[in-house]
C-alpha cells in the first residue's frame, strides 16, 4: 500500500501557488518519443515514424524514409529506355501495370509517337483492371490495419482472380512489364475478353457486400469518420493527388483533364468527396471501382477486333517476336535496340499519369542517344508523406496507421 | 527564340521580370521558362499569387547536373494550376561553388519534402528551408550526392564495408 502512495505522489503534485488546496491535483506531464517502425506490419514496407506524444495524442511526427531506396533514378541513367521498364515494376510493386503505363507514356511523349488504336484500348482495359486490383488491395489492408479483418480475405480472393489473368497475359502476377514503348507486348488470349466480361458482372455485388461489412462496423466508422482531415487548400498546397486530394473536394483527375489512352472515348465520372477525412477517401475508392467497371465495359464494346498492337516505328519499337527468330533484319534490330537503344531527340518532357494512388509522373531529360540523361520519378507516395505531420497532429497513436493507410502508401515507390 | 512568338504565360513573366527572365522554350507541349536564380523566388511567388497565373499545385521539384557547363546545376520546379488547368516548368541555374537557391516552402508546403530530396540527391542547398536534412540516404552518409554525374553507379565503397553483405563471399 505504501508503494502505491509513493507512485501517486510522483504522478500528482501539489499546485505550488496554492499548496493548501490539494483537492485538484495538477497532472505531471511529460512528452514521450516513440519510434514507430521501420518493421511495423502496418507500414506497408519499411517506414519509420518518430512520434512526439502527449499522452496518446500526437504532437509532432517525423517520417524517416529511405529504407527501401535502391537508386532507381541513378540506374535509369545507365540503361536504355527499354531496359528501364522492368525497374518501373518495382516502384509500386502492388500496381506494376500502371507504372509501366506511366513510363511508356512519358517516353512516347519524348519520342512524339502515337500508339495504334487497339493497343490504346488494351492498355486502358489493363490499367483499369490494375486500378481495381489496387483499390481491392487497399480496401483489404486498410480494413485489416484498423481492425476489420473479414474484408481482407474477400478482397484478396477477388484480387487473386485478376492477378491470374495478368499471369495469363504476360506470365507474371506482380512484376508484369507488359507495356512497351509504342504499344503492348502481346495481345489478349482468346478467352480473356469473355472472362473479363463475366468478372464485370461478378464484381459489383461483391463490392456492395464489402461496403455492407464496413458500413455496419462501428469500429470502422469510428476510426475513419473525421480522422486525418485535410482541407482542400492544404491538400493542394502539399501537392497531394489521386483519391487523397479528391477526398478533400478537389476535382483533379488527369484521366479527365489531361486525357490519354482510350479515356477520352469513355464516359465516366470523377467521384469527389466533401469532408476530406479518411471515410471520404474510402468512399471515393469504392466509387472509383464502379467507374473502372464502366470504363472497362465501354472499352470492350468499342475496341477494334483486329489491328496492330505495336506502333510501326522500326527505329524505336521492338520487332514482333516471331520475326526475330526467323528474319535476320529483325534480329539485328532487336539486338541494336537492346544494346544501344534508340536515338531520342534532345529535350525534356514531363508526363503525369493518374495511377490509382495519385499522379505518377516521369520527368525525362534527354541529350540525344539511347539513354536518358536524367529521369525523375514523381512518386505520389513520397509526396503524400510530406503531408503526414500536418495530418497526424492532434490524433491518437493508432490513427497514425489510418493515415498512411489512407494514402495507400507503398514504400517501393516512396523511396525509389 | 527570336521571331517566334512567346507563349502568353512566358510573355507575362518576361514583362513582369525583365531582368530575371532568361529564356522560354516550348517543346512537345511543355512550356519551360528559365530565370535567374536571384529572381526564382519572386517569380514563383508571382506565379502562385497572380490571379491570371494561379499556380497553386506543385507537381515536382527536380535537379539536373551538367558537369561541363559553367553553372553546373539546374533546379527545376514544375507547377500546375488546378483551376486554370495549365502548367509551367520554371528552371534556374546554380553554380557549383555557391550551390544555393531560395526555398519555396513558404509558397507551396509540399516543396519541403521535394526540396529535401533534391538536397539529398544533388547537394543543392535551399535557403530558409525549415528542415534541410537528408531524406532517402541515411543521415550519416558522407560520400556525397548520388545523382551527380561524377558519382559512380556502383557507389563509392561504403556499401562494401557492410559485413552482413559480404558474408560467404570470396
Amino acid at each position: 500500500m505504501a508503494k502505491l502512495e509513493d507512485q501517486r505522489s510522483t504522478i500528482y503534485k501539489v499546485d505550488p501557488e496554492h499548496p493548501e488546496t490539494d483537492t485538484l491535483p495538477v497532472l505531471r506531464t511529460e512528452e514521450l518519443l516513440l519510434n514507430m517502425g521501420p518493421q511495423h506490419p502496418s507500414t506497408h514496407g519499411v517506414l519509420k515514424i518518430i512520434l512526439e506524444l502527449e499522452g496518446e495524442r500526437i504532437v509532432k511526427s517525423t517520417p524517416v524514409m529511405g529504407f527501401l531506396h535502391r537508386g532507381v533514378e541513378k540506374l535509369a541513367e545507365d540503361g536504355t529506355y527499354h531496359q528501364f521498364i522492368p525497374h518501373t515494376d518495382r516502384l509500386d510493386y502492388v500496381c506494376a501495370m500502371y507504372n509501366n503505363f506511366a513510363y511508356c507514356r512519358a517516353v512516347e511523349k519524348l519520342m512524339d509517337m502515337t500508339v495504334p488504336e487497339r493497343a490504346e484500348y488494351l492498355r486502358t482495359i489493363v490499367a483499369e483492371i490494375q486500378r481495381i486490383i489496387g483499390h481491392l488491395f487497399w480496401l483489404g489492408t486498410q480494413a485489416l490495419d484498423i481492425g476489420a479483418m473479414t474484408v481482407f480475405f474477400y478482397t484478396f480472393r477477388d484480387r487473386e482472380i485478376l492477378l491470374d489473368w495478368f499471369d495469363e497475359l504476360c506470365g507474371a502476377r506482380l512484376t508484369t512489364s507488359w507495356y512497351r514503348i509504342g504499344g503492348v507486348e502481346r495481345d489478349f488470349t482468346p478467352s480473356l475478353e469473355d472472362k473479363i466480361r463475366r468478372f464485370l458482372d461478378y464484381l459489383p455485388p461483391k463490392i456492395e457486400e464489402y461496403v455492407i461489412f464496413l458500413e455496419n462496423n462501428r469500429i470502422w466508422l469510428a476510426r475513419t469518420r473525421g480522422v486525418a482531415v485535410i482541407s482542400a487548400e492544404d491538400a493542394i498546397s502539399f501537392g497531394l493527388s489521386g483519391p487523397t486530394l479528391r477526398g478533400s473536394g478537389v476535382d483533379y483527375d488527369l484521366r479527365k483533364y489531361d486525357s490519354y489512352g482510350a479515356y477520352p472515348k469513355c464516359e465516366f465520372s470523377v467521384p469527389v468527396g466533401k469532408n476530406g477525412d479518411t471515410y471520404d477517401r474510402y468512399w471515393i475508392r469504392i466509387e472509383e471501382m464502379y467507374e473502372s467497371i464502366k470504363i472497362i465495359r465501354q472499352c470492350l464494346d468499342q475496341i477494334p477486333k483486329e489491328g496492330p498492337i505495336m506502333a510501326d516505328v522500326p527505329s524505336v519499337t521492338l520487332p514482333p517476336k516471331d520475326r526475330v527468330f526467323t528474319n535476320l533484319e529483325s534480329m539485328i534490330q532487336q539486338f541494336k535496340l537492346f544494346s544501344e537503344g534508340f536515338d531520342a531527340p534532345p529535350g525534356e518532357i514531363y508526363c503525369g499519369t493518374e495511377a490509382h494512388k495519385g499522379e505518377l509522373g516521369f520527368y525525362i531529360v534527354s541529350t540525344g542517344g539511347g539513354k536518358p540523361y536524367r529521369l525523375k520519378i514523381r512518386a505520389p507516395s513520397f509526396i503524400h508523406m510530406g503531408a503526414f505531420d500536418h495530418m497526424a497532429r492532434g490524433y491518437m497513436i493508432a490513427d497514425a496507421i489510418t493515415i498512411f493507410g489512407t494514402y495507400d502508401i507503398v514504400m517501393g515507390e516512396c523511396d525509389r | 527564340m527570336e521571331g517566334v512568338s512567346l507563349h502568353h504565360l512566358a510573355a507575362r513573366i518576361q514583362s513582369q521580370f525583365p531582368e530575371g527572365f532568361i529564356k522560354a522554350k516550348e517543346w512537345r507541349g511543355d512550356l519551360a521558362v528559365t530565370v535567374r536564380r536571384e529572381h526564382l523566388h519572386e517569380v514563383c511567388r508571382f506565379l502562385h499569387d497572380d490571379p491570371a497565373m494561379d499556380f497553386d499545385y506543385m507537381v515536382h521539384v527536380s535537379s539536373v547536373d551538367w558537369p561541363d557547363e559553367e553553372e553546373r546545376f539546374e533546379v527545376v520546379y514544375e507547377v500546375y494550376s488546378i483551376r486554370k488547368r495549365h502548367r509551367i516548368r520554371v528552371k534556374a541555374r546554380v553554380p557549383e561553388h555557391d550551390c544555393e537557391v531560395d526555398s519555396m516552402t513558404d509558397i507551396w508546403r509540399g516543396a519541403e519534402f521535394m526540396e529535401r530530396e533534391v538536397f539529398d540527391m544533388m547537394g543543392i542547398r535551399f535557403r530558409q528551408h525549415p528542415d534541410l536534412r537528408r531524406i532517402l540516404m541515411p543521415d550519416e552518409y558522407h560520400e556525397g550526392y548520388p545523382l551527380r554525374k561524377d558519382f559512380p553507379v556502383q557507389g563509392k565503397g561504403w556499401r562494401d564495408t557492410f559485413e552482413f553483405l559480404n558474408e560467404g563471399v570470396g
